[in-house]
């Protein structure tokens, strides 16, 4: 059955610290299909990883989250507590990074994982542990590592503990928040691998959030790159990846070439200058002062919108086929 | 013919600015930078500190005890704390011209406090000082050499860590192994049975320094082991040393007030610790005479506690992390 | 390494330790004083004779090095001297004043670990809340205290003004039955016991609260919340388990400033126990005794040490199966 398992309205999100208010998301919008894999790529602090948190709720006390975030139809953001805490991990669930702190050092991963199918009340003890155990070979996990603590396994162990913890209570949307990051290359690419299967064989919906976007077109549909709080440009995974509108994508694909990748051998490429510090986003597009094919008179007085790029893509920027004509612009 | 010497370059004209050309680095400039550096990191931890009322509170309060101690023999009358001299009445509970009673020899109780802050602040402080230089000393010996040096270290360290304190200066005090007037032992023996703590701490503070890239870099360019610890290890682990003072401070006084109870302060002294000793044997307890034994504890709370408010100001200051978010 | 040689290793360290404190103990009565002899029998009136006797038997006329040997054997066998001012063995009056020092110590400890763990947690966890604010002060401030103070101030208030606790001693003298003399027992005890308490939980206090916060901001905190578990248990199952390791080891490193604290406030109560011994020893300069107050006192924290270092690695598992 088809539809919409999430969906994410003019989300904006703020942080409160000493310094005033940090608006990490200034306004995103997001749709996430059944089964669709969609990759949320950027650099740090673009806000990716504040979209992961937001959509559970579990940004830390006095940040503001406003618009709508609908999951399988119904606004977390308007939940109430107990709401909320069953639709966490039972609606979405997260794959959290650096699995090296992501595990409570002093209990059994197999009590961890009980633990939320216990929450839920999706089963008694005894059931639960059985499934502990399928999932615990479903991630190529001997069950019998179900009573080991965390600092017994390896770091990629540990992560395929975090991807069978996510998968305990069935969840309609996995939020995969940079999962393979801290892990070795030959790891990452298992790591990699397996996701791909268990979306594959389960039909996950997913949210696939990296910096990387060679990882991204490996696992996902739909790509939407994300900077300075907002989503830039987004598309089929393949198109936005090879034949990227932005500019910024553009140097984000250069900078994260595909193994093998000739192209890159020969003219490796980064991007220079540095993210914006969000209290201080830049006027009109907030990439304008990194672009290379920035109009000086145009970029800084217009603030783009996801204009229609492509097949099914669209990128906020003044060059893309589907943008108005601005004065300024060259001919 | 002979050449005419050169002129000797001296230094002003070495680091004069020459046309179009930086100023060369000079250790001369090198320093004033350095020190203009520590400066600014100073004004912006008092900045900080002022911040914290916690430890502004502390600060103040600590400060009048302090200037009470050093004023003290200008504003206390001296006759009024010796037995021989005072007149007052015996065990008279507080009047307008004895705010807070007299003791058993007819003394000025509020005389006795004053005066006796001198005694107790000063081996709180001379204690800390020696408690603090042996235990950093210790640390960052053990923790920079590591090796069989830290292990010998550590070990006298874990040695003195698990005796009880009480005893071990008990011990020290009876027995005077280094034959000291009755202060000097007291402060010996507080400093001794203080410095593992720090030592500890700092020994912590130096592993992990010693581990920045900094500190190998500097290695690597050939400086020695002394350059190095003074001028990388020890202005990273002052913070943690600093804030540990604070604290040894009110330990030391605390440790004061015990062992002068026990009997064993500087005899024909003023302290806080033995207004309290001679209270507490003049029946003060079970007659009622609390305006005798009140203030000297009352006083302890109060330095002991501003001491505490101030370091954790302080911690707060260093541990950006246990700042409120 | 394996169970068994983590536990070897730490009791060899315990010895060692108890080694180094034999050895302190030594240089401190028998090699430092000028005439160790002088020392134990001073306001005696002895013969030459006696003295030399005295010397033998104590083994002073040996070399140094049989001094020590001699020195630990008959330790170790308890033959800790005779007091001076009693005359009877320092084990004997050791012994005798036990009972009421462990009841004190243990009864104080537990109580002020139980309170100030309690108050830790309630205070770390719902950091800055007024139960936080007004907490931690508290607990600064009756750290700030001196114990002995302390203990004044209670048996003046609860004593002495409102009469409702015996001032001193560990029991009222005469007869009475088995209840009526726990009940008075715990008469006696309650004051005694709740000036230790009030004295210690501070510390404990302050060190499981900062202990929780920092533990507070670990990733898996954030895992178990995503989970959907709720905040109580969060709390239970995931933070305090962590949380409460290193202050466990804090605990028990600062059972040495417990006993101080007990000995202060034997002192204040007149309660029969080591600390009363301790004080009329040093009153009195009875070297045997405080030599065999130190001795001890330091074998128990020595032991205590041990017990703790075992059951931490009991408890974490990272130290259990390494």
């Amino acid at each position: 059955m088809s539809g919409t398992v999430l969906s994410l309205r003019d989300l904006r999100v703020t942080y409160r610290t000493q310094g005033g208010g940090v608006p990490a998301v200034r306004g995103v919008d997001l749709d996430i299909g059944t089964g669709e894999v969609v990759g949320l790529a950027g650099e740090s602090g673009c806000g990716k990883s504040t979209i992961a948190a937001a959509i559970l709720r579990l940004l830390p006390a006095g940040t503001t989250t406003e618009g709508e975030i609908l999951l399988n139809g119904e606004d977390v953001l308007k939940m109430t507590a107990s709401k909320l805490r069953a639709v966490r991990w039972a609606g979405a669930s997260i794959i959290f990074q650096g699995a090296m702190h992501s595990l409570n050092p002093v209990r059994r991963i197999g009590d961890q994982i009980a633990e939320a199918i216990l929450v839920h009340n999706q089963a008694n003890e005894r059931e639960a542990r059985v499934r502990v155990g399928a999932l615990l070979e479903q991630v190529g996990l001997p069950p019998r590592r179900i009573d080991d603590y965390p600092h017994e396994l390896s770091g990629g162990q540990k992560q395929r503990v975090m991807i069978a913890m996510a998968l305990a209570c069935n969840p309609s949307l996995v939020i995969a928040d940079e999962p393979t990051t801290a892990l070795d290359v030959m790891v990452q690419a298992q790591v990699l691998k397996l996701l791909k299967e268990l979306q594959h064989d389960l039909g996950l919906s997913m949210i696939f959030i990296t910096h990387d976007l060679s990882v991204l077109v490996e696992v996902s549909n739909r790509l939407a790159i994300m900077y300075a709080g907002k989503i830039i440009e987004d598309g089929p995974a393949d198109l936005v990846f090879h034949h990227a509108a932005h500019p910024y994508t553009k140097a984000l694909a250069a900078a994260f070439p595909e193994i093998g990748d000739l192209r890159f051998r020969r003219k490796p490429s980064g991007l220079g200058g540095d993210p914006p510090d969000p209290q201080n986003v830049p006027s009109g597009c907030a990439f304008h002062p990194r672009c290379p094919e920035r109009v000086d008179g145009v970029c800084e007085g217009i603030e783009p919108e996801l204009w229609v790029a492509g097949e099914n893509s669209h990128a906020a920027c003044v060059h893309v086929s589907g943008a108005p004509a601005f004065e300024g612009m060259p001919a | 013919m002979s050449k005419m010497p050169e002129p000797i370059m001296t230094e002003p004209e070495l680091t004069a600015p020459v046309m179009g050309e930086p100023d060369p680095v000079t250790p001369e400039r090198a320093n004033r930078l350095a020190w203009a550096r520590r400066r600014r990191s100073l004004a912006t931890y008092w900045k900080t500190f002022r911040k914290s009322r916690q430890g502004m509170v502390g600060l103040c309060i600590l400060g009048f005890f302090v200037v009470l101690a050093l004023t003290a023999p200008y504003i206390v009358d001296l006759t009024q704390i010796a037995p021989a001299t005072a007149d007052g009445p015996i065990l008279h509970p507080p009047t307008a011209g004895y705010p807070l009673g007299t003791d058993n020899f007819g003394r000025n109780v509020l005389s006795m406090v004053v005066y006796g802050s001198r005694i107790s602040l000063l081996i709180g402080f001379t204690a800390t000082v020696g408690a603090m230089a042996i235990g950093s000393s210790m640390g960052i010996a053990a923790g920079y050499f590591g090796g069989r040096t830290d292990t010998i270290l550590s070990a006298i360290t874990n040695w003195f860590l698990v005796l009880p304190w009480i005893v071990l200066a008990i011990v020290l005090a009876t027995v005077n192994p280094f034959h000291l007037p009755d202060l000097g032992n007291i402060i010996l023996v507080i400093a001794i049975t203080s410095w593992a703590g720090t030592a500890r701490l700092v020994r912590a503070q130096t592993l992990s320094v010693k581990e920045r890239t900094y500190v190998e870099r500097s290695r690597a360019l050939g400086s020695g082991n002394w350059h190095l610890v003074t001028r990388h290890v020890l202005p990273n682990v002052m913070p943690v040393i600093y804030a540990n003072t604070v604290l040894m401070v009110a330990i030391a006084i605390l440790s004061e007030a015990a062992l002068s109870f026990l009997g064993l302060g500087p005899a024909n002294t003023v302290s806080w610790g033995t207004i309290l000793q001679e209270s507490y044997d003049n029946g003060a307890l079970t007659a009622g005479y609390w305006w005798w034994f009140l203030p000297p504890g009352i006083a302890i709370v109060l330095v002991a506690l501003s001491v505490t408010l101030c370091g954790y100001a302080l911690d707060e200051i260093l541990n950006p992390r246990l700042r409120d978010r | 390494m394996g169970a068994r040689r983590y536990f070897f290793k730490k009791t060899m360290y315990a010895l060692l330790t108890l080694l180094f404190v034999l050895s302190f103990n030594f240089v401190m009565f028998r090699v430092l004083p000028s005439d160790p002899i002088a020392n134990l029998t001073r306001s005696q009136k002895l013969t030459r004779d006696d003295v030399a006797e005295l010397r033998h038997s104590l083994g002073l006329d040996q070399p140094l090095p049989q001094q020590f040997v001699t020195y630990v054997k008959e330790t170790f066998s308890l033959n800790l001297g005779r007091s001076i001012l009693s005359g009877r063995s320092v084990w004997g009056e050791i012994k005798a004043a036990l009972p009421a020092t462990i009841a004190l110590l243990s009864l104080g400890t537990l109580f002020a670990t139980l309170l100030g763990i309690w108050v830790g947690i309630k205070g770390g966890w719902k950091r800055g809340s007024t139960f936080d604010t007004s907490s931690l002060f508290t607990s600064q401030v009756f750290w700030s205290m001196s114990e002995a103070w302390l203990g004044m101030v209670l048996i003046v208030v609860f004593g002495s003004i409102l009469g409702w606790f015996p001032t001193g001693q560990w029991q009222t003298p005469g007869d009475a039955t088995q209840i009526q003399r726990l009940a008075d027992w715990g008469n006696h005890l309650f004051l005694p016991v709740l000036t230790l308490t009030l004295g210690y939980f501070g510390e404990y206090a302050i060190i499981m609260r900062s202990s929780l916060i920092e533990v507070k901001n670990d990733d898996f905190v954030l895992t178990a919340r995503a989970k959907g578990v709720p905040d109580r248990e969060v709390r239970k199952k995931h933070a305090v388990p962590n949380a409460f390791l290193p202050t466990f080891t804090l605990i028990f490193l600062s059972f040495g400033f417990v006993l101080g604290g007990a000995i202060l406030i034997e002192v204040v109560f007149s309660w029969p126990g080591i600390g009363q011994l301790e004080f009329e020893a040093i009153n009195n300069l009875d070297y045997p005794m405080i030599q065999g107050i130190f001795l001890l006192s330091s074998a128990a924290v020595i032991f205590f040490n041990l017990v703790a270092d075992l059951l931490y690695s009991y408890m974490d598992p990272r130290i259990r199966e390494s």
